[in-house]
């Protein structure tokens, strides 16, 4: 495109100093995901296999593989996210279409989010562990830890959710109003299509925070590596199980090394999935059929 | 096939958050007749327009005063059924606002809503209503593609086919051509032009020769010790021709020379 080029830093010394230190402020970013991503690959890759991804650990995960535990990941995800999206969808939907900005009901929905998500996770985990295993009796499960992520994911779901519907420009409502169209259908027809990019964003995030997680996850969900039945069975997640190689278990490494790229791949795999899907329904212009 | 609906202000008066921005006007507008509004910005010709579809319910802090209505019904009586209401008095804004959709959904969202489900029917409509336009032949290929990938006019046209949709009285514009290029601005004001007769048609606009060429009716606002007051409204012709008011004679010259 002309004109479309960078400006160039020009002239004196100091400039070419302040470029010189952005440059490798960038440079030592990007080297420092290299070198971890590089370090798990050269340490994990040669024990990655198919037979990795679905035998069961054996001699408490030295050997065997992680199937049951990506069987519980997945299940205490699904658990969260099932829980999360429509919560968090309603609150986004309350904050930006039902309440006028300032209310003070408003205020307060959106400061106590604010808290929510600067808690420490290790405190959502004892949480989790007091209200969802304890009191509710739910013991350690793949429930109590699905929704003990879901309460750890809500804040960031619906933060990007209300956004993706506060950049639906404004005139788009009044066109709806001035049709005489109701209120639902405006919301569900117009302005969810239109406000999908930040729900998609607003997923991702989450998931990437709820699959990354341990801590929270440690007194709720639990430890048992075991293939699980139901969701009241305790089961272990990807993170936990690095966590404990690393830890628990002396000669464990090798295997904690091919979980984590196991772990980092999804995470990178969904993060690309959303950027494409993202600019899809953009460039489309949010049709829907 | 209907003439249009009648529309009256008696004492109209509209006030933001306490500041009265449009003072004490009453003004009929001709049934199935184009009435032009004029007058300089801010002297309250949109909020003017604004309360005859209730947008004015969607402003914070606005407060209408004095009378409204349509067929002589008052628009601001308790108990108005305000979808009924924007479904007889429709709206064009200063900006196309077409949804982000296709072109298609653009057009059937406010029809299902009104409860036609039928594919035909739908079809049928939509066609109609594209080709009242002068828009058939130029989309009936895409009209599955995003309706803001049309060029401004076009999006302008759509808007005017969505509201023309739902079958109106009235037809509210405010500025419809403002931001479009002249070529674009032409088609759209014939169009507006073209719907003489059939709906009562009220347009504010800036452009003067425009008024002249489509105005059957025109009203005069201006800025009077900070609100906006009808000066003075007559056939377009004879206002333009033969102003009664000092105001409306500066307007009118001032803007021609």
């Amino acid at each position: 495109m002309p004109g479309s080029e960078t400006v160039r830093f020009a002239g004196g010394r100091g400039d070419r100093w302040l470029a010189a230190i952005v440059w490798l402020a960038a440079a030592a970013v990007t080297a420092g995901f290299l070198w971890i991503l590089g370090d798990l690959v050269r340490h994990g890759a040669g024990r990655l296999s198919l037979g990795f991804l679905v035998e069961a650990p054996r001699s408490a995960g030295r050997a065997g593989g992680i199937g049951p535990i990506l069987v519980s990941t997945a299940w205490i995800l699904a658990v969260s996210l099932a829980t999360a999206l429509p919560l968090g969808l309603g609150t986004a939907v309350l904050l930006a279409e039902m309440s006028a900005v300032e209310s003070r009901f408003a205020l307060w929905v959106r400061r106590s989010l604010d808290v929510l998500a600067g808690v420490p996770s290790i405190v959502f985990g004892l949480f989790g562990n007091a209200l969802f295993c304890v009191a509710l009796g739910l013991g350690f499960s793949i429930l109590s830890g699905g929704l003990t992520l879901a309460c750890m994911v809500l804040p960031i779901l619906i933060r990007a959710t209300e956004e993706g519907f506060r950049a639906v420009p404004r005139d788009i409502r009044l066109a709806a109003a001035a049709l005489a169209m109701s209120r639902s259908r405006t919301l569900f027809q117009v302005l969810l299509p239109a406000a999908a990019p930040g729900l998609v964003v607003g997923v991702v995030l989450g998931f990437g925070r709820a699959i990354a997680e341990t801590a929270a996850l440690i007194f709720t969900s639990g430890y048992v590596d075991r293939m699980p039945t139901s969701v009241y069975d305790s089961g272990r997640a990807l993170s936990i199980h690095i966590y404990d190689l690393a830890i628990n278990v002396p000669g464990g490494e090798g295997n904690a090394y091919a979980t984590a790229l196991v772990l980092v791949a999804i995470l990178l795999c969904t993060n690309s999935a959303a950027a494409f899907l993202g600019e899809r329904w953009l460039r489309r212009g949010y049709r829907t059929v | 096939m209907k003439g249009g609906g009648r529309v009256a202000a008696d004492s109209l008066s509209v006030a933001y958050g306490g500041r009265t921005v449009l003072r004490d006007v009453s003004l009929t507008l001709p049934e199935g007749r184009v009435t032009a509004l004029i007058g300089p910005s801010g002297c309250g010709k949109t909020s003017f327009l604004s309360c005859f579809n209730r947008m004015t319910d969607l402003i914070p802090g606005c407060r209408v005063t004095g009378r409204a209505t349509l067929d002589g019904d008052d628009i601001f009586a308790p108990g108005t059924d305000v979808v009924a209401l924007r479904r007889r008095v429709g709206m064009i804004f200063q900006q196309p606002n077409p949804f982000p959709l296709s072109i298609r959904r653009n057009l059937e969202l406010p029809l299902r809503e009104l409860g036609v489900r039928k594919r035909a029917e739908l079809d049928e409509i939509v066609e109609t209503v594209l080709a009242g336009v002068g828009l058939w032949d130029e989309v009936k290929d895409r009209l599955e593609r995003p309706a803001q990938a049309l060029s401004g006019g076009q999006q302008q046209r759509l808007c005017v086919a969505r509201a023309l949709a739902l079958e109106p009285e009235v037809l509210l514009c405010d500025e419809p051509c403002s931001a479009l290029d002249p070529i674009s601005s032409g088609v759209v004001e014939d169009l507006i032009a073209g719907l003489r007769g059939r709906y009562t048609v009220v347009i504010v606009t800036h452009n003067l020769a425009q008024a002249r060429r489509i105005a059957d009716h025109a009203a005069f606002f201006w800025l009077r010790d900070g609100c906006g007051r009808l000066i003075e409204d007559a056939p377009a012709e004879r206002l333009f021709a033969e102003p009664r008011d000092e105001l409306t004679a500066a307007y009118v010259r001032g803007a021609r020379g």
